[in-house]
């Protein structure tokens, strides 16, 4: 039987076993969404097509499968293009579809017409313009083995109009044969071999995980490595939850806002061990100075990352999962008490700290608060900024894949719509979206969403007034010069051009009344005690609230190794 | 299964010529001859800052696939990127580097050079020194067709100079490795 080309998008998606997409329709997208009229798949239309492609993102994160989103050609495509770009920096499997112009107008400037296959070309993992409709069932399987498989990343497809309208017999090819892409997947005996052999001499090794162990599904191997090698665990941003938080081997976060445990583990160790992790500058900062005593294995799936940034000992290339798995039997029980305990005392010498203060609701007292009475098993999604990094600091999670947040591009506006699509993906987990006053007004417009398909949410947003990160940059390294920070009306000095003062300026909106707006719960704390209170009645709510805490606006995130600098160089606390 | 690009021990280069340029590498990839793929592979230059001398495109033997011969300069730890880099493009079918192989490589220019009657005869006796032909010429210049190594052609356009070169158009490096030693398909 004949289909077109649009129902060939939309049984190729069934066959791809797809449960839930989001996007929005247009013009050249019409074929397209009166295909997915009958789709046996949830279709969530966002208000944004940046949403669109968040929520995709947030749903892969969560489940571990391929999240779609759609937009129509020209400026549906282009809004599209931020959330690519966060997915490929973190290698979140995503397909995206697109309408596009009739093939016969493509390059003449027609209306909506965008060069949508250049733009994505530079933060897509590969993508595709379908001219003929015959190659579109191969192309879409193709899409989603490329998403999924090596390092995995977002793969966008252009689908131009007359391509949607054409007709032809619906064959869905058994197989997937691409003879330019073979990634390697089954680590080479040797390298294996070798790395067991740097285990088996080391007397302070560390592991260093990131987002590939996550995405391979390797917290099982990762424990179990660790526990017979008596290792311990240090994590990146991206790997928050790869070792249960409560593990006696995990170390907590590294890196710029990372744990003084963990960064001193890092500089002391004999022997690192890197799974799935690429030496990112907000790990490593000043390279001359990175973990100099010691040696150095890099377990990861993307050749080009090993040997990228920092040389290596042992490279061993493969899936981080089958890695580990192989290395398991050839590593023999270890115990390392000298260093375990050298461990325990930087611990104990600069743990995560924080003062409590007049009463004033602490950011960091929210999310420990949050952590109890969730015990670290809410799926968590961050915005960025400071409290991105309070959360990666105060929510260690317990489990994989439930600590989401945008770590290579940095993506202010990510978190909001990312917690939407993993809730889709895990409609059994507490959802909590942890977000900046900032980072929530760049796509907030999407609790739309989660009221229209009844998507119960928790948005705790911690209201410092400011960009507060950018302002902590401004107060440490630009003489508390704060321009263009505040986030509060310009008042008495607006006519000289002069920044707003938070405290005495108004701030909108009034997230209450915007609250009110979308017919869902609010609560404002603007005092410690009312915490526990608000965060109890708003986590037992089976519909979206937004719990909002004025925080103090002067608050900083610590420790902090100031960009490019060694572990020396660490601020402690600001006292 | 996917092999890495070929790793070569430093020591390579005295059986290859490098032009006396130590950090100028021949490269050459086979792709998909598909829409795009220059754009990819040009990208992919200018995204990560990786500076190229030439890029010649081309057909093969083979009709769906085409040959891109490219020239870049940097250090081994550039080199190794970039060869790691292009691998990964899906369209990239398989990358090799001619560091370690005994290898010819040509360059064509087409060489605008002011003569007339009076030192037309001392330029084509450089012409046959240098074994180039001239193709085209009019009342007070002539067009050279040039084709040769790097060196070569930097040789032929110094001794060139002096005549006035009007307007040069070169097709950048095209390589292949001696012998029956042949790039194929397979990674
Ligand atoms: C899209 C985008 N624009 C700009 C930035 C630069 N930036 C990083 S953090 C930050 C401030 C975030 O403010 P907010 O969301 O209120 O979080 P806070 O730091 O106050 O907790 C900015 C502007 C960014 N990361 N992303
Ligand atoms: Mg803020």
């Amino acid at each position: 039987m004949e289909l077109t080309g649009a129902q060939i998008v939309v049984g190729s998606l069934v066959r791809e076993g797809v449960k839930v997409a989001f996007g929005i329709p247009g013009g050249q997208a019409l074929p397209l969404y009166d295909a997915l009229y009958d789709a046996p798949f949830r279709l969530v239309l966002t208000r944004h097509e940046q949403g669109a492609s968040h929520m995709a993102d947030g749903y892969a994160r969560a489940s571990g499968k391929v999240g779609v989103c759609f937009a129509t050609s020209g400026p549906g495509a282009t809004n599209l293009i931020t959330g690519l770009a966060n997915a490929y920096m973190d290698s979140i499997p995503v397909v995206a579809i697109t309408g596009q112009v009739r093939t016969g107008v493509i390059g003449s400037d027609a209306f909506q017409e965008a060069d949508a296959t250049g733009c994505t070309r530079s933060v897509t993992k590969h993508n595709f313009l379908v001219k003929d409709v015959r190659d579109l069932a191969r192309i879409i399987r193709e899409a989603f083995h490329i998403a999924a498989t090596g390092r995995p990343g977002p793969v966008h497809i252009d689908v131009p109009v007359d391509v949607q309208r054409a007709k032809t017999p619906f064959v869905w090819p058994a197989t997937v044969r691409i003879r330019s892409y073979r990634p390697i997947s089954a680590p080479s005996d040797d390298d294996v071999r070798r790395a067991a052999e740097l285990i088996r001499r080391a007397q302070r090794p560390l592991l260093y995980v990131g987002g590939g162990v996550i995405s391979s599904g390797a917290s099982d191997a990762l424990r179990r490595v660790a526990e017979k090698t008596d290792t311990p665990v240090a994590n990146t941003l991206m790997a928050n939850g790869a070792i249960p938080f409560d593990h006696p081997l995990a170390l907590g976060p590294l890196g710029m806002h990372g744990k003084y445990v963990s960064n001193m583990a890092l500089q002391h160790c004999d022997l690192l061990i890197s799974c799935g992790a690429r030496f990112d500058d907000r790990v490593t900062g000043d390279l001359k100075k990175f973990s100099p005593k010691s040696k150095k294995i890099h377990f990861d799936i993307d050749p080009a990352c090993i040997n990228k940034n920092v040389p290596v000992d042992v490279g061993v290339l493969g899936d981080v999962r089958r890695s580990l798995e192989k290395l398991l039997p050839l590593v023999s029980r270890k115990s390392h008490p000298v260093w375990r305990r050298e461990i325990k005392a930087w611990d104990k010498k600069h743990p995560l700290s924080y003062r409590l203060g007049d009463g004033l609701v602490k950011p960091q007292h929210v999310i420990k608060t949050l952590h109890r009475l969730t015990r670290g098993e809410a799926l968590v999604v961050t915005g960025v900024g400071q409290h991105q990094m309070w959360s990666m600091q105060w929510y260690q999670a317990k489990r994989p894949r439930h600590f989401l947040s945008s770590g290579g591009l940095g993506t202010m506006g990510f978190g909001f719509p990312a917690a939407i699509g993993a809730k889709l993906a895990r409609p059994d987990r507490t959802v909590v979206s942890i977000e900046g006053d900032g980072s929530f007004q760049m796509t907030m417009t999407e609790m739309a969403i989660a009221v229209r398909e009844h998507i119960p949410i928790v948005v705790i947003l911690l209201n410092n007034y400011y960009l507060g990160m950018v302002r902590q940059w401004q107060q440490l390294f630009y003489n508390k010069r704060f321009s263009s920070t505040a986030l509060t009306v310009k008042g008495a000095n607006a006519a000289d051009g002069k920044e707003p003062t938070p405290g005495r300026d108004p701030y909108v909106p009034d997230f209450m009344k915007w609250a009110a707006a979308y017919g869902i719960e609010g609560y404002r704390l603007t005092r410690n005690e009312q915490v526990e209170g608000a965060l109890r009645k708003a986590l037992a709510a089976k519909s979206p609230v937004l719990v909002e805490a004025i925080i103090p606006r002067d608050e900083n995130v610590f420790p902090m190794i100031p960009a490019g600098m060694g572990v020396e160089n660490i601020i402690v606390d600001m006292a | 299964m996917k092999k890495l690009p070929t790793k070569t021990s430093d020591g390579a280069t005295d059986i290859v010529k490098t032009n006396g340029k130590k950090d100028r590498h021949t490269l050459s990839c086979l792709v998909e001859n598909k829409a795009g793929v220059l754009a990819r592979v040009s990208g992919l230059f200018s995204a990560r800052g990786y500076n190229i001398d030439s890029l010649a495109v081309g057909e093969t033997e083979i009709p769906d696939v085409s040959r891109m011969t490219i020239v870049v300069k940097g250090d081994e730890k550039i080199l190794e990127q970039v060869l790691k880099q292009l691998d990964k493009l899906v369209d990239v079918i398989k990358v090799s580097d001619y560091r370690a192989t005994p290898h010819i490589e040509r360059d064509l220019a087409l060489i605008k050079v002011k003569a007339n009657k009076s030192n037309r005869s001392e330029l084509m006796q450089i012409c046959d020194i240098f074994r180039t032909k001239i193709i085209d010429v009019a009342a007070d210049a002539v067009v050279i067709e040039a084709t040769g190594d790097e060196e070569k052609i930097q040789a032929f356009l110094e001794m060139l100079e002096p005549f006035g070169v009007m307007e040069m158009s070169r097709t950048g490096i095209v390589a292949i490795a001696r012998g029956k030693n042949v790039l194929s398909l397979k990674k």
